[in-house]
């Protein structure tokens, strides 16, 4: 059994659904993210969701842009987020871990030593944010040679065709964007999408989580309410990081809201 | 889609999910109008008499006179607009008028493409938006100004480095929120599926008239053609019909800016590796660890990290040859063919009227020499009084 599997079981039995909260690994420094992604642990994050940080982050908001800047004038290189991934897993052998990069940061040292790192490191999934399904086949193949679940995202534009290989190829769970645009916290979500779900269900898709928007417990609830299997967090958990006052405030404010994004995850 | 949009190794569709619809949408248009005579008897009529083609081919009089050489130059310069961008963006324009978009939205480096984008919108009736770095938009105000008056808008960007790739990653997010009544109109040969494609089926028009003129006037074909090549629209423009023609030499002329033993250039065929940028497998500038490194070029035209995919394919193939010009080198020849002809070029073209008199000065035989002169040197003026006078 996977990590991802494990935890929706676990989620089943509890009767919640997931929260995974997103940050960029190193940001704003690699000493103070291993710290981050404690506190969040510490929340009661169901799995996490972590970025290696890009030049050219094209589908991020702002926000997360911000993050990648931070921790690339830190000076993280891809090798500090092997190490504090792997400092993660030695902490929390059951936590899921997915990462969430962009394509040429896996590429660039070529795919099977990206994936045989990443496996190495303990992480359980890899979403590629630049690579749709037209070209997916060959990272999917890379990422089950290393026994790394690839996931992909279901947009509602998903045509027919391409939600069949989101199913096929899909594992761990499917990254379900229920709006247009790029990443960012919304102050209202809109969720409108039940034909969507239910055609990744027959298809046999792996669980759907939601992400891009979600910012209120709230809308944690309306997403879980609407069908998701759990949601994923980013601009508003990296926000915190952005307008920290200090690192001792930033901890203690991470782990208020990543629990307060949890309590809203019990189904009713 | 109907094609995969590759080159070799290079191209593909490297964006979110969530684009894939509008590319596909715009495949099918490309594809469908490619073959529609009233498309093309529309485009034909607007590149005839409101660009100006077909542009002439002018046999250098005096540059290089005392070598064996004949220097050919295309004269994208006299276009309307001041470039070749022009060819391009009428065709997208039309396409984006045929699936109903309402909106335009673009990445400008130095502002030709901006202007083109503005003209467009404002001949086609479109709400045009420019995405322009803010370090761009300092330098460029005249530029700016151009696309203002044209009814455009220009946003700064302020996000990465401020330049052109940052302007292309802006135009991208922008796009993913806004496809389903916005055209992006990428300005080059690079970026996803199909816009190398579409935009070199474009640009072709440059080499196919070039090969008919100086087949006339001399009876033969070139022994080389050359082009600048910074995203690389105006090479693929000029080379594309010569690609069959085996005896003729492909030469592209990347910006070596302060020398290629340097980090301040823009030669990403010759110094960079193949990655994954904005949208397409192909060459880019980068370090060890693949994170996109800022470019440095005089001429902002030319001031980008990536290129083309089918240039990385046809460096690999070895039909064509890529080589370097630095600033010095490349401001040498812009002062040196307006002496000579009377002809101030774009910075950018300049790089490519360097290479072919240096191949004029080293050769011995009679040589034919066709040059792509994409654009002219209005917009520079400012920027090169300042260096000549520093």
């Amino acid at each position: 059994m996977t990590r991802y599997s494990a935890m929706f079981e676990r989620l089943a039995q509890e009767k919640a659904g997931a929260f995974v909260p997103f940050v960029t690994l190193g940001d704003p420094t690699p000493e103070l993210s291993a710290k981050v992604l404690r506190a969040l642990i510490r929340g009661g994050a169901d799995a996490l969701e972590l970025g290696i940080p890009f030049s050219d982050p094209a589908a991020d908001g702002p926000t997360i842009q911000l993050a990648s800047q931070r921790a690339l004038q830190a000076g993280v290189t891809p090798d500090d987020c092997w190490d504090l991934i792997a400092g993660v897993r030695a902490e929390s052998p059951d936590l899921p871990i997915g990462l969430l990069v962009y394509a040429n940061l896996v590429v660039s040292p070529g795919l099977d030593s990206f994936y045989a790192r990443a496996a190495e490191a303990g992480v359980d999934s890899v979403l590629i944010a630049d690579v749709p399904t037209l070209e997916i086949a060959p990272f999917a193949a890379a990422a089950e040679r290393h026994g790394v679940a690839p996931v992909l995202i279901a947009p509602t534009n998903l045509s027919d065709e391409r939600l069949e290989v989101v199913a096929s190829v899909g594992q761990g769970y499917t990254y379900v964007v229920t709006r247009k645009g790029v990443t960012g916290a919304d102050d209202s979500v809109c969720f409108e999408h039940a034909s969507l779900l239910a055609k990744l269900e027959q298809a046999g898709a792996p669980p759907p989580i939601f992400g891009f928007g979600i910012s209120k417990p709230e809308h944690v609830r309306a997403a879980l309410a609407s069908g998701a299997a759990g949601t994923i967090s980013g601009s508003a958990v990296v926000r915190h990081i952005q307008e920290a006052t200090s690192d001792a405030a930033l901890l203690e404010a991470l782990e208020a809201f990543v629990a307060s994004m949890k309590a809203a995850t019990a189904l009713s | 889609m109907r094609q995969d949009g590759r080159f070799g190794e290079f191209g593909g569709t490297f964006v979110a999910e969530i684009l894939v619809p509008a590319l596909e949408q715009l495949e099918g248009a490309f594809l469908d109008a490619q073959e529609d005579p009233a498309f093309q008897e529309e485009l034909g009529a607007l590149l005839r008499d409101y660009a100006g083609r077909p542009t002439p081919l002018y046999r250098c009089r005096n540059l290089c006179s005392e070598t064996p050489a004949r220097i050919y130059l295309k004269r994208e310069d006299l276009l309307h607009g001041g470039a070749h961008k022009t060819n391009q963006v009428l065709g997208q324009g039309l396409l984006a008028k045929r699936i109903g978009k309402t909106r335009l939205i673009a990445e400008t480096g130095a502002g030709q493409h901006g202007v083109a984008t503005a003209l467009t919108g404002a001949l086609l009736g479109f709400e045009t938006l420019i995405y322009m770095g803010a370090k761009d938009v300092a330098r460029q105000q005249l530029n700016v100004f151009r696309m203002q008056l044209m009814g455009a808008t220009v946003v700064p960007v302020e996000a990465g480095s401020a330049s052109l790739k940052d302007a292309i990653n802006e135009a991208l997010r922008d796009w993913a929120g806004s496809y389903e009544e916005t055209h992006y109109m990428l300005g080059t040969v690079a970026g996803p599926h199909p816009f190398p494609l579409m935009v070199r089926e474009f640009q072709r028009v440059i080499g196919t008239e070039a090969r008919a003129q100086i087949l006339l006037a001399e009876g033969r074909l070139p022994d080389a053609v050359l082009a600048c090549v910074g995203g690389g629209s105006n090479a693929i423009g000029i080379f594309s019909d010569f690609v069959p023609d085996a005896e003729v030499k492909l030469i592209g002329v990347e910006p070596a800016g302060r020398g290629l033993h340097t980090n301040e250039h823009g030669a990403t065929l010759l110094k960079g590796r193949p990655g994954i940028l904005h949208g397409s497998q192909t060459f880019a500038l980068q370090d060890s660890h693949g994170q996109i490194q800022e470019s440095h070029s005089v001429s902002a035209g030319l001031d980008y990290p990536g290129v083309g995919p089918e240039h990385a394919h046809l460096q690999a193939t070895g039909r064509a040859t890529y080589v370097g010009c630095t600033d010095t080198q490349a401001l040498d020849a812009f002062q040196e063919l307006s002496r000579a002809e009377g002809i101030i070029p774009a910075l950018e073209s300049a790089h490519a009227v360097h290479e072919a008199i240096r191949l004029a000065r080293a050769t011995k035989e009679e040589t034919v020499l066709l040059v792509n002169l994409s654009g002219r040197g209005d917009k520079d003026m400012v920027q090169v009084q300042e260096l000549l006078s520093s």
